[in-house]
């Protein structure tokens, strides 16, 4: 399959990083056409810096990029023609309207006139926008906000789509339906890569690239990438809280645990052993257990693990 | 092409919604040049003068009338001594004093020297300069006058010629109206301070919007982006110097002695390059601040250096080449020329040309320095 993205030992240092590990460090990635990819770090970690080169916004420091085949650096202009840019700062202009704002991107695109009409009803539906074609942008919610900058990255029919952090800051209903609409992109064929913070979005992509302090820690598909842990997870709640958090604080089974929500997650190597001995050693202690069951690895799992790992190492 | 004109198409959007500021826009350089040209209107006459007539003569009155019919000076203090018009100086009520002496009438009719003392408050050079040439007149004249009249009525009447008899014509504003030469510099200042800060921001302001961004990764070429944003503002600036030649001519009297057509023609070549030079701005600023610091030092030196205040014949070889570096230097050559001598192109072209080439190099470096990168 044709490689849609591809890069190569990248590495960002900003001016201001002269000492220090720089924004982003020898990252190689290779995203075949047609899929979603979806990179996902904390706050800081360099997703910003990663996507800004690979939309050609930006230069990086040694390494390179290649997509659809063009080199981003001797060939941004050609790339251009295929990119379709989200930045994660709202860039449309807030004083121009909805219908505007569209047809302003279309036009610089180069889009038929014809072709205009068409693409820009098309993409005013896609976002649930018709009825909002005359409203200024400034005046859009934060939601409509965003879907509007995802109909401007669209109008050209780019065949790769990078979006960089567009769920953030958005409700939740709105998180919904942004992925509803990506999921609709992805199906006609065009590349996508989105950049989150949040892991429970990193479920929805075809293949996940972990990022951290500006390095690629793993990428794969989510389902592999939770298959690859070294342990178990063990769901537990009961009561009282502080009995459980003293049992499992004590336990052989346990390597190493966390709270979510009002349970606590529990990586072990063996969970139906590690289970009988914790449902034991609670009863013995006095504690009422409600929950205590074997739980699906997340994302969250495989990048808590990989990030306190590397800090061991460290 | 198409993308030049989607960028100015844009642009004038941008202008159109903001109606508060498009009415600065237009507003302000007509009442900036109303508020300076009626600031500078009154010449340097009237000036408060005290007088100390210690003669109390007929010849002494006469010769104070003189002063006060010159039109130059107002007699509003008639005090007794020297130590008095020093007091009324220091305390800024009279601009200029004089001093008749005791014996000033006797010697004059016993046809000796007669002295008389003036006071000029120098704090102001030009207002000095005025003052002293008037009363150096004046006084010639005064005595001239008493010298006939002394040769004429004495024992042996001769009829008496002045051997030198000068006349000086004024070419050119032939009144010496200060409003002449000063309105056209005006309308140059005021035209390159609104040019400069119209474009100085139409980069930058996208940059720090982070709408640039978005640029960035559409096929825009630089030029047209540059060009896209220039143009919009010469047909406002157009407005602009529309309505200040208007003002001009209808509130001070001004009239434009040549063409019409040519000075709006070679306006057009002057807004361009100080348009394209508040681009050239806008591209190497980082953020608005940058934008502002740098067009006010610019503005600076355009108003000292260009020959709008201060004479630059006067000034050091350096500096007065340095001016040339400025386009509102050449241009107030082209608006007096136009509006006071009536001159056409073939004298003005020596200042016409020097303002292509600025445009053209501005608006290539812009396009040069401009990175489709942030």
């Amino acid at each position: 399959m044709p490689l849609a993205i591809e890069t190569s030992l990248l590495t960002k240092r900003y001016p201001s990083q002269k000492e220090g590990p720089p924004a982003i460090e020898d990252i190689s990635l290779q995203i075949p056409e047609g899929k979603l990819f979806g990179l996902v770090g904390p706050d800081g970690a360099g997703k910003t810096s990663l996507m800004r080169i690979l939309a050609s916004v930006m230069e990086p420091t040694s390494g390179s990029a290649r997509l659809i085949g063009f080199d981003l650096h001797r060939q941004a202009e050609k790339a251009r023609n295929y990119i379709g840019y989200m930045p994660q700062a709202f860039s449309l202009y807030p004083d121009l309207t909805v219908l505007e704002n569209i047809r302003f991107f279309a036009d610089l695109q180069g889009v038929s006139k014809t072709r205009r009409r068409e693409r820009v009803a098309e993409l005013l539906d896609f976002a649930r926008l018709t009825e909002f074609t005359a409203r200024r942008s400034e005046n859009l919610s934060g939601g409509m906000r965003k879907k509007l900058a995802l109909a401007c990255a669209l109008i050209h029919e780019p065949k790769v789509l990078l979006l960089d952090e567009p769920t953030t800051g958005v409700d939740p209903v709105s998180r919904r339906e942004l992925w509803h609409l990506l999921s609709k992109v992805v199906q006609q064929g065009v590349t996508v890569m989105i950049s989150t913070p949040y892991m429970d979005e990193a479920e929805r992509c075809h293949t996940v690239g972990i990022l951290n302090r500006g390095h690629l820690l793993i990428s794969g598909p989510p389902a592999e990438l939770e298959a690859q842990l070294p342990f178990q997870v063990v769901e537990v709640k009961a009561r009282p809280r502080r009995t459980l958090r003293e049992v499992v604080a004590t336990s052989q089974d346990v390597l190493a645990w966390r709270a979510v929500g009002d349970r606590l997650r529990l990586m072990v190597a063996d969970p139906l052993a590690a289970q009988q001995r914790l449902a034991a050693s609670l009863d013995q202690a006095g504690a009422t257990t409600g929950i205590l069951r074997r739980a699906r690895p997340t994302m969250e799992d495989v990048f808590i693990h990989l990030v306190e790992n590397r800090g061991d190492r460290a | 092409m198409n993308r030049l004109w989607t960028i100015t198409r844009k642009e004038f959007i941008h202008i159109i919604r903001d109606p508060r500021t498009l009415i600065l826009v237009i507003i302000l350089p007509v009442m900036m040049l109303a508020l300076l040209g009626s600031a500078f209107a009154n010449e340097i006459e009237h000036l408060p003068m005290a007088v100390a007539d210690q003669s109390k003569t007929d010849a002494s009155r006469r010769f104070v009338d003189r002063f006060s019919a010159s039109g130059f000076f107002d007699v509003t203090y008639g005090v007794q001594s020297e130590g008095e018009i020093q007091q009324l100086m220091d305390q800024g009520l009279v601009k200029s004093g004089l001093l008749i002496p005791e014996e000033f009438g006797r010697n004059l009719s016993t046809g000796n020297p007669s002295a008389a003392q003036f006071y000029v408050d120098g704090a102001d050079p030009l207002v000095a300069q005025t003052a002293q040439l008037a009363i150096e007149t004046i006084s010639q004249a005064t005595s001239q006058e008493i010298l006939v009249q002394q040769l004429s009525s004495g024992p042996f009447p001769m009829e008496l010629r002045l051997p030198i008899d000068s006349h000086v014509r004024f070419l050119y504003n032939p009144n010496l109206r200060r409003m002449n030469f000063l309105i056209p510099g005006l309308i140059a200042l005021i035209l390159q301070v609104q040019a400069l800060l119209l474009t100085a921001f139409a980069i930058v302001r996208e940059r720090e919007q982070g709408t640039l961004e978005q640029l960035i990764v559409t096929p825009l070429r630089p030029w047209e982006l540059m060009l896209g944003k220039i143009l919009p503002f010469i047909l406002v600036a157009m407005v602009n110097i529309a309505m200040t030649v208007a003002v001009g001519h209808l509130w001070f009297g001004v009239e434009v002695a040549g063409s019409v057509t040519l000075l709006f023609v070679l306006s057009l070549v002057f807004l361009s390059s100080a348009l394209g030079l508040g681009v050239l701005i806008s591209t190497i600023s980082r953020n608005q601040m940058q934008a502002m610091y740098m067009s006010t030092f610019i503005i600076l030196p355009a108003v000292m250096l260009s020959g709008l205040i201060f004479p630059r014949e006067n000034m050091p070889r350096l500096v007065y080449w340095a001016g040339y570096l400025m386009p509102v230097t050449h241009f107030l050559e082209v608006i007096r020329g136009i509006i006071l001598k009536g001159v056409g192109i073939n004298y003005l072209w020596q200042n016409v040309w020097p303002l292509v080439i600025f445009g053209v190099v501005v608006f290539l470096a812009s396009v040069l320095l401009f990175h489709k990168r942030l």
